[in-house]
């Protein structure tokens, strides 16, 4: 195998490993943490897929920045929606 | 390989059209994320507002179809990539070869998809069509529902993936696209595909995972 192709299965074992601890740890009594846990695990994932099977590591920082921009903007709209749903009942 | 890119107008040099590419590709996906973007900030909403009848509507989901099927998607994602990395070197045949496992794997996906709609319709947890399920009594529907709306948005764009990767891996086998001079269609290809299991990758732990 090439080190390129070697990279690629690194990669994907390291994806089916973060989906058996996702599992793992759904069923595992973690009570709030839970949620936390398994999403962080998805943007392991996502981060894995983006940097190496989509190519960010071998773009200039200008196409890295245009590829997860959206993110950015998708984490402001769900943090100001959750900041109004959970503040609601205080004022 | 930049050097063998077949330069179309209006590209003066290799690298400058291979970064538009690219970019063009990157935002494009940028859309999706914020098409897909909108279900999940509901989910979040829904979480806040009603977490009892969120946990109890997830408990109705097939962990387990889901589960496989994760694995599904994030193995034929490495055959896309392994497709990739043949075409950057000129392999004809081998692009063809694991674009056709990886489309094997994205049907496999699809029919057991199928096969959870299937269940999910016999238990009741459709709205308006088939029996009617207790849960969907009280405001677990609106998860329920947000459930088949995001996966069934899903399932179209796995739809157009396949096609997609059909139609590419016919393409190159065929020789009407050259590797690795017109390799970038299977980049680009590949790039949705992806992007595709990433969406998937995010529907997985707040949709199935969500079980309190």
């Amino acid at each position: 195998m090439s080190r390129e192709t070697t990279l690629l299965v690194a990669v994907w074992a390291a994806l089916m490993l973060l989906l058996a601890a996702t599992v793992a740890a759904t069923f595992a009594p973690l009570g709030a943490l839970k949620p936390v846990l398994n999403l962080g695990i998805a943007f392991a994932k996502a981060s894995l897929v983006f940097w190496v099977f989509m190519h960010l590591r071998e773009q200039p920082w200008l196409a890295r920045l245009a590829a997860v921009a959206a993110v950015a903007w998708l984490l402001m709209l769900i943090a100001l929606t959750q900041a109004d749903l959970m503040t609601r009942s205080l004022f | 390989m930049a050097e063998h890119v077949t330069l179309t107008e209006p590209y003066v040099e290799p690298r400058q059209q291979r970064q538009a590419d690219f970019m063009g590709m990157y935002v494009f996906l940028g859309t999706e994320t914020m098409l897909f973007g909108g279900i999940f900030a509901l989910v979040f909403a829904y979480r806040t507002l009603h977490p009892d009848a969120v946990a109890e509507a997830a408990r109705h989901m097939r962990l387990w179809i889901a589960t496989a099927n994760t694995a599904l998607l994030l193995t034929s994602s490495l055959f896309v990539a392994l497709a990739v990395h043949a075409a950057r070197r000129g392999g004809r045949r081998a692009v063809a070869g694991w674009l056709g496992l990886a489309i094997a794997f994205g049907a496999a996906f699809l029919a057991l998809k199928g096969v959870e709609y299937w269940k999910d319709y016999t238990e009741g947890l459709m709205p308006l069509i088939g029996p009617h399920a207790s849960v969907r009594d009280g405001p677990a529907a609106l998860f329920i529902d947000l459930y088949f709306v995001a996966t069934g948005l899903h399932a179209i764009h796995m739809t157009v993936g396949l096609t997609l990767l059909g139609t590419i891996a016919t393409l190159v086998g065929g020789r009407r696209k050259g590797v690795p001079s017109q390799a970038v269609v299977v980049e680009m290809g590949g790039l949705y595909w992806h992007f595709v299991d990433v969406v998937w990758v995010f529907i997985y732990p707040l949709f199935y995972l969500a079980r309190g």
